[in-house]
């Protein structure tokens, strides 16, 4: 079961790879947002994942839980940021 | 059995984010993006992480758990919304058919 856990950490990781594409390249500041709202989501299950790999599963659950509150003001911080004529 | 169970809906899970990837790397606009992230990661998240709170049985980290996956199913809608009513506001322009090529054009509009 633990090397199930790790190979599927290992496809997330793969598709957080293809997502920086879109991250890094994609054309315009809202498609570089919505690729890290992507990445954020996909990194707290890898924290999850990576809680029962190593059994300190007590511990992740609450770095995984920050994360998602942080990931989910920062993409709304952002947002509210662009919406305003003129903030970029 | 449990573990049977598990293995499912944690395959599941990936296969949704894998789409999720796709549509965002494929599709010919932003708000096809979008459309395509906002739902597949959301299900493939909740998936994921209920699959691992059926491996882990009942107890306090499950419960925490399952409060991730509350949490992620209220905010990450309403995250896409607010970005999609960003856009909107801003007047970024949706593909359609006509449009000849959508990225230069959505890229100059957001540098405005």
């Amino acid at each position: 079961m633990n090397d199930f856990f790790l190979w599927t950490s290992i496809i997330l990781g793969l598709l957080v790879l293809a997502c920086l594409y879109r991250g890094v390249g994609g054309p315009g500041f809202l498609n570089r947002i919505v690729a890290v709202n992507v990445i954020g989501t996909k990194i707290v299950v890898i924290l999850a994942l990576m809680g029962f790999i190593i059994d300190r599963i007590d511990m992740f659950v609450d770095i995984s839980l920050v994360y998602v509150l942080l990931n989910f003001l920062g993409t709304l911080a952002a947002a509210k940021y662009l919406e305003r004529k003129g903030a970029i | 059995m449990v573990d049977v169970l598990s293995v499912l809906l944690i395959a599941c899970g990936i296969f949704l984010f894998a789409s999720g990837t796709l549509g965002l790397l494929r599709l010919p606009d932003f708000y096809c993006r979008m459309h395509a992230t906002g739902k597949c990661d959301t299900l493939g998240a909740l998936l994921v992480l209920l699959g691992l709170a059926v491996y882990q049985g009942f107890s306090l980290i499950s419960v925490k758990l399952l409060f991730i996956v509350v949490f992620i199913f209220l905010a990450n809608p309403t995250a896409t919304h607010a970005i999609g009513r960003a856009a909107f506001v801003r007047r970024v322009r949706p593909w359609t058919k006509d449009s000849p090529e959508p990225p230069a054009s959505e890229a100059e509009e957001d540098l405005k």
